[in-house]
């Protein structure tokens, strides 16, 4: 890692307890600008709420954590900080969550106008060329219900991107969809990290981890038991767990 | 013994035009009511599901006093006891739109909560996650659409409410059944009065009906 570099994120024995459950155990993470990480594990390993921890929208109880240089307090007591995190960091959910009531457009705009104070015609513009950018141009004035699980899902990429973040959090982008429509979303993911964005990912797409991460991230019982490059982590794992998880899942 | 019923049509049709004086009343009392609980009804709705419970309280107070007496005592209490407190009268209409807005505004509390509840928790997550506030979450994503849910129970609350201003002849307003125990009281057809009482309590709910599920329609073109 460049010592000049400032990392953008940065986590330290980062602990997260759902009532008596603990789900993130002393976590140290850090995350400097162009990297792209691939977070995997079994479900309920907490992968899930790390990223979450990331940009708010689960609270931690103890640690520090640092975020495009803005602190982020346990118990989620953050204010300012919290809303500028938000405004830098973009997310991409399981189940999309696009506004029902707003066209693909609108949901793109919505963010930049009332956010960043562009005007209609600006936002407009961006999000024209961003839903060209997913190969959707010709969507833009549908509703999110008249579109495939693919296409809702490159529409929530562009509104993440509208925003211009300076760092994407990708929540299982392909799990809630049709297995012929995960590789429209892996390939405008892959268009994403190959233009040098920061990502962190949390996946069960594999081959897409081992293609595109620069790190891969083991994560078991709240713990992050082993990372490194995607061909050491996958290919010469060196904790058991790590071993019996993968061939687990490669196995399919 | 038997009896037969002999319904006489004129006397039901020659009533018609001492009814409908009665129907801007009842009208007037009903939307004018509904106005004010709805706004009553969006304020306390939302004061409900605050997380903070010195603001839910009252809330929960206000709901369950309103929903839990019933309109005809809430009528007397604003029309015969207010004006003893307030030291002065309270017109009838004034007290009929009241208990309609209280009454219909603890129901309408109640139809807030769940729609704004009914939104999945991914909407406002999006929306926080795109960088938006609190407030701006609530107005532009979770609210638009928690109204589109809420026109349903929205007007079967008003066709309640419709039907409930009838209860107030017993203060005097002029709405229709006033009207039509005012015309009874010198043609004695009971019968006949109340069955186009009852028509033209039908006309104006089934027209709202038929509004509503059109509006409801075009509000769910978007989903």
């Amino acid at each position: 890692m460049n010592a000049t570099t400032q990392p953008i994120v940065s986590m330290q024995k980062l602990n997260k307890h759902f009532g008596s459950l603990h789900v993130l155990k002393d976590i140290d993470l850090t995350i400097i600008p162009g990297e792209v990480v691939v977070v995997i594990g079994a479900s309920g390993s907490g992968k899930s709420t790390l990223i979450r921890c990331i940009n708010g929208l689960e609270e931690f109880q103890q640690g520090t954590l640092e975020v495009d240089s803005k602190t982020l307090q346990p118990h989620g007591k953050s204010g300012r900080a919290l809303q500028h995190i938000r405004t830098e960091v973009g997310m991409v959910f399981q189940q999309f969550n696009l506004f029902p009531h707003l066209s693909v457009r609108d949901n793109i705009t919505l963010a930049p106008m009332k956010v960043r104070h562009l005007s209609r015609e600006k936002a407009k513009q961006s999000a024209n060329h961003l839903l060209e950018r997913v190969g959707i141009e010709d969507q833009a004035d549908k509703y999110p219900s008249q579109l495939s699980g693919g296409q809702q899902q490159r529409v929530a990429l562009a509104r993440a991107l509208a925003m211009e973040p300076r760092l994407m959090l990708f929540d299982e982008p392909t799990s809630a969809l049709d297995p012929e429509m995960i590789g429209e979303v892996l390939d405008a993911m892959r268009e994403l990290a190959k233009d040098g964005m920061t990502m962190v990912i949390v996946t069960h797409e594999m081959g897409f981890a081992r293609e595109v991460a620069d790190r891969v991230i083991y994560i078991h019982q709240g713990e992050i038991t082993e990372q490194g490059p995607p061909e050491t982590l996958f290919d010469t794992p060196q904790h058991e767990r790590t071993q019996a998880f993968l061939s687990r899942v490669l196995k399919h | 013994m038997d009896v037969t019923f002999n319904f006489d049509w004129a006397a039901a049709i020659d009533s018609i035009p001492h009814l409908l004086p009665g129907i801007p009343w009842t009208l007037l009392i009903s939307f004018g009511g509904l106005a004010f609980g709805f706004v009553i009804g969006i304020f306390f709705g939302l004061l409900r599901i605050s997380p903070l419970r010195w603001l839910r309280w009252p809330a929960i107070a206000y709901i369950e006093i309103f929903r839990g007496t019933p309109i005809l005592v809430q009528v007397l209490f604003i029309f015969y006891g207010l004006p003893q407190l307030l030291g002065g009268p309270i017109d009838a209409l004034t007290a009929g739109i009241a208990a309609i807005a209280v009454n219909s505004g603890a129901y309408i509390s109640e139809i807030v909560r769940g729609g704004v509840q009914s939104i999945e928790r991914g909407q406002s997550e999006a929306a926080l996650s795109l960088g938006l506030s609190r407030s701006q979450s609530f107005r532009y994503v979770i609210w638009p659409q928690a109204l589109r849910r809420m026109i349903p129970p929205l007007g079967n609350q008003a066709i309640i409410s419709i039907k409930d201003t009838s209860l107030f002849s017993v203060i005097g307003v002029g709405e229709l059944v006033r009207q039509g125990q005012i015309y009874i009281a010198t043609t004695f057809t009971a019968m006949e009065v109340y069955f186009m009482v009852a028509l033209l309590y039908l006309a104006i709910t089934w027209t709202l009906s038929i509004l509503l599920s059109l509006l409801e329609r075009k509000g769910l073109a978007g989903e």
